[in-house]
């Protein structure tokens, strides 16, 4: 196992006391040192926000882009050399509001990229504004009668739309969050990991002690992953009980780049570029003839 | 009248649908096939079916560069094409047509215009046993009053059905001969123009300027394009899709504009030459990652194939109104580069540049071009397109062996006097690093807030944008030195130009033109002198502000004395611009 400081930096991290970005960090970080997965065989994509700036903090590769874009480019970097292991790390309103056509989009094309989203359900590094996550009458700065709009469901969007590992974790449990990290890496195909993660400073519903009372693991409730209809109604508990865990996973189907015939020979970014050759040339210019 | 061979312009006009597209392309290659030089241009609706379209032909034993007004014959397929082309056939041409075609013969015959009625569908129906070769009964009709060889047309229908059978290959030969024949003794005698092939007859390429931009991307080592369809671009998509295979392209077309640019971008920073095309509209929602690419130094080649806007504008016809917002489009300033090719030889070789230019500058390239310049066609000899030539250009890019002997840590954004900062790809255990929309530091650590790296790391890009301009070509000058009249534009109005000025010079107006392809950075050290020396400058535009000209002024001080400009979703024509010039009294 890799020792966990290998993906250290000395970058000082600038999230606010107790921001559950620190777990997802912890959980990243020894998810690939327990898989043996070195910082260059590794690249992150993130957005923008708060938790958009977590691969800043890893010593690893990483392309920090622009809002509700990281799946885009990561999926352009994954076609152009497969090689790399891909995390995207976003927000909810990265990922699922501005970035929510990618988010459709993507899991239509099983790319083997990790999706983590951390889900605050509101919008904190504008300070404070609603999310799409947000629950009906959540009262904001921007939704001061409270939020009209129900909140979007992630888990069950992804099962309808076609991801084929679909899970949630807690930021107030590293550990197990870890382990559906290293699952979703080893998931061959896109992965999703929603991670409940309180803001402290602008969600005072949902908080640490909010989750704690709540959540319990799918695994040890006996939850079969492979059961769509069972995921589908997982996905829709929340409230009294919060299931985090594997909520769905479908192993064995190709991923996007498996499919594509001009990979099979290995990453395009790899191969050498030369002229082409006069018979290439010529055969070029003769369809003009 | 005297028979005037071998320079006339031929229309095909109908509805979507008829084959006017695809009947004119096969009569091109007949013609290209006797040896003569080709421009073709077309217009078509914004629909799948029905309509009003039109594919032109110009003919002549000389090189072309442009269409020009008045058609000598006019092939309608419907009664609209009488209505709406009627007017542009010059005096003494024909107006062909099927005999069973009902229209208003007012509209032609009170001109000079001869009719020529012809039974297309029953030779079609009555030989071929299918009405649809009428258009091949056209087609041999055609050729038979042009009185060029059947069988330049007979090898073209041979080539193009082949694949349908023999069956289907010899009931379109009857149909043509017997058109042919029609044509030929019925209406030859009476029609003045005349196209005869050459005695040589090297090979030729006959092709539009979208094809001749996929063909430079493949050259330069293309290895991945993204794109959303959007005319006029999308047939570069399905042009490197078509060749994806052969040549180790990956090619997706996705959800949108937005993720197209961002594929792009992600597969460029990755190490994959790439590519994507859109139009205004599409580009427009590019802008943010255009952003990005100039932040994090992503090279990124975008061609933005323009119709008139703004918004969805006039989707099938053309205009040259985004230079400005291709200049200046996202927020902040970073270091891009602009290109717009004039022609199709142009075309391949800015291609070629632009991979070049974008992994050399590690910068975001856009090349500008327009409808029109993407959907004409012209014939030009092989040897203008170097496909084996092709210098491959990878800048700064740091190898593997180069990164295993790296002593320092591996720095990203490294300043450097250039501004150019060495590129190693991710996945290499010493050059691990990040890439960064934020302001950062020469690792690519968000570094938003210290002033001294602000100007530290905004000066290494702006030196960059200085420097780039080393690179690029100063503009062309065609025609005489020391001119009374000096045409100055940019891109696809090229050709339109080049033959006003042959025309202008040829009756004792000294005229001469500078064609700019090496838009931005403007380059100021190269173009002054040529800008400066014009006696009379006369900015030449397809656009409704003169565009262009404001650049020039900004750059240079010097204002273009006069503006020819057209907007109405037409291209210019030399005559266009030599009646627009004689309408602003210029004069030499």
């Amino acid at each position: 196992m890799l020792d966990v400081k290998t993906f250290n930096n000395p970058i000082k991290v600038t999230w606010c006391p107790g921001c559950g970005d620190y777990g997802i960090l912890n959980a990243v970080k020894s998810a690939l040192a327990q898989l043996e997965i070195h910082p260059h065989e590794v690249m992150f994509f993130s957005g923008i926000g708060c938790g958009s700036k977590l691969p800043d903090y890893m010593n690893a590769n990483a392309f920090t882009t622009i809002h509700g874009r990281a799946l885009p480019v990561a999926m352009g970097t994954k076609l152009a050399n497969h090689d790399l292991n891909v995390i995207c790390i976003t927000g909810d309103g990265d990922g699922y509001g501005i970035g929510g056509n990618h988010f459709l989009n993507i899991m239509r094309r099983n790319p083997d990229i990790v999706h983590i989203a951390e889900n605050n359900m509101v919008y904190g590094l504008t300070k404070g504004q609603y999310a799409p996550t947000s629950e009906r009458g959540f009262i904001t700065s921007t939704t001061p009668e409270g939020s009209i709009e129900i909140a979007f469901n992630p888990l069950t969007t992804a099962i309808n739309g076609g991801a084929l590992f679909v899970a949630r974790g807690f930021s107030g449990d590293p550990k197990h969050l870890a382990k559906l990290i290293m699952a979703a890496i080893q998931h061959k195909g896109y992965a999703l990991v929603d991670v409940l993660q309180p803001c402290v400073i602008y969600n005072k519903i949902n908080t640490y002690d909010y989750y704690r009372e709540r959540v319990y693991k799918l695994e040890e409730a006996g939850h079969n992953p492979a059961d769509r209809d069972a995921a589908w109604h997982k996905a829709q508990e929340w409230g009294e009980k919060i299931p985090i865990g594997i909520l769905y996973q479908v192993e064995g189907q190709p991923t996007y780049e498996e499919q594509v015939s001009e990979l099979k020979a290995g990453p395009i970014a790899k191969r050498t570029l030369q002229p082409l050759t006069r018979a290439q040339a010529d055969a070029l210019r003769r369809e003009f003839f | 009248m005297a028979k005037r061979i071998n320079d006339m312009t031929i229309r095909l006009g109908g509805e979507a649908g008829q084959g006017v597209e695809s009947g004119g392309a096969g009569f091109a290659q007949a013609l290209s096939h006797g040896g003569l030089w080709l421009h073709t241009y077309t217009e078509y609706m914004s629909r799948i079916r029905g309509g009003l379209n039109f594919f032109q032909i110009r003919v002549a034993d000389h090189p072309l560069w442009a269409h020009t007004e008045g058609v000598h014959v006019l092939l309608a397929f419907s009664p609209e094409a009488v209505t709406n082309y009627g007017p542009h056939i010059v005096e003494g041409g024909a107006l062909m047509f099927d005999d069973t075609l009902k229209f208003d013969h007012d509209a032609v015959t009170r001109r000079n215009v001869q009719l020529f009625s012809m039974p297309l569908t029953k030779i079609a129906q009555d030989l071929g046993g299918n009405k649809i070769m009428a258009n091949t009964c056209g087609l041999g009709a055609l050729a038979g009053i042009i009185e060029y060889p059947f069988e330049f047309v007979a090898d073209v229908i041979r080539r193009n059905f082949m694949r349908k059978g023999d069956a289907v290959v010899q009931g379109n030969l009857k149909v043509a001969e017997e058109g042919y024949k029609v044509g030929r003794d019925k209406y030859a005698g009476s029609f003045d123009w005349k196209v005869s092939p050459l005695g040589e007859r090297p090979d030729r390429m006959l092709l539009n300027g979208n094809q001749a931009i996929g063909m430079g991307a493949v050259a330069a080592g293309c290895r991945f394009m993204s794109g959303y369809p959007m005319t006029p671009a999308s047939s570069i998509l399905e042009y490197i899709a078509s060749h994806a295979k052969k040549f180790d392209i990956v090619v997706k077309q996705t959800e949108d504009e937005i993720a197209a640019i961002l594929f792009a971008i992600g597969a460029g920073n990755a190490g994959a030459r790439a590519l994507t095309a859109t139009s205004g509209g599409g580009f427009s929602l590019m802008v943010e990652a255009l952003g990005l690419a100039g932040m994090a130094e992503v090279p990124v080649v975008i061609v933005e194939a323009q119709r008139p806007g703004p918004s969805t504008g006039m989707p099938t016809k053309t205009e040259q109104g985004d230079l400005l917002f291709a200049l200046f489009a996202s927020q902040g300033e970073f270091p891009r580069i602009v290109l717009a090719p004039g022609t199709q030889e142009e075309c391949f070789h800015t291609a070629v540049r632009a991979f070049n230019l974008a992994e050399k500058w590690q910068c975001p390239v856009i090349v500008m071009t327009e409808f029109y310049l993407t959907t004409m066609m012209r014939t030009l000899m092989p040897t203008e397109f170097p496909i084996e030539r092709v210098q491959i250009d990878r800048g700064e890019l740091l190898t593997a062996e180069q990164l295993d002997r790296l002593g320092e840590p591996y720095l990203r954004y490294r300043d450097t006097p250039s501004g150019i900062s060495p590129r190693a790809l991710p996945g290499h255990p010493k050059a691990v690093h990040q890439a960064c929309s934020d302001e950062h530091d020469e690792y690519g650590h968000f570094e938003d807030e210290d002033p001294a790296n602000r100007l530290k790391m905004a000066g290494k890009r702006w030196r960059k944008f200085q420097n780039i301009v080393e690179d690029l070509h100063e503009p062309t000058l065609y025609g005489p030195e020391g001119a009374g009249i000096t045409l100055m534009g940019w891109g696809s109005t090229y050709g339109a130009m080049r033959e006003a000025v042959d025309l202008l010079n040829a009756s004792g107006t000294r005229t001469n033109l500078l064609h700019f392809v090496d838009i931005w950075p403007f380059p100021e050290a190269k173009a002054t002198p040529l800008i400066e020396a014009a006696r009379q400058l006369v900015a030449v535009e397809g656009n409704q502000s003169g565009q262009f000209a404001h650049l020039v002024r900004a750059m240079t001080g010097r204002r273009a004395d006069r503006m020819i400009l057209r907007w109405d979703g037409r291209p210019l024509s030399p005559e266009y611009i030599i009646e627009k010039l004689e309408e602003a009294k210029v004069h030499a």
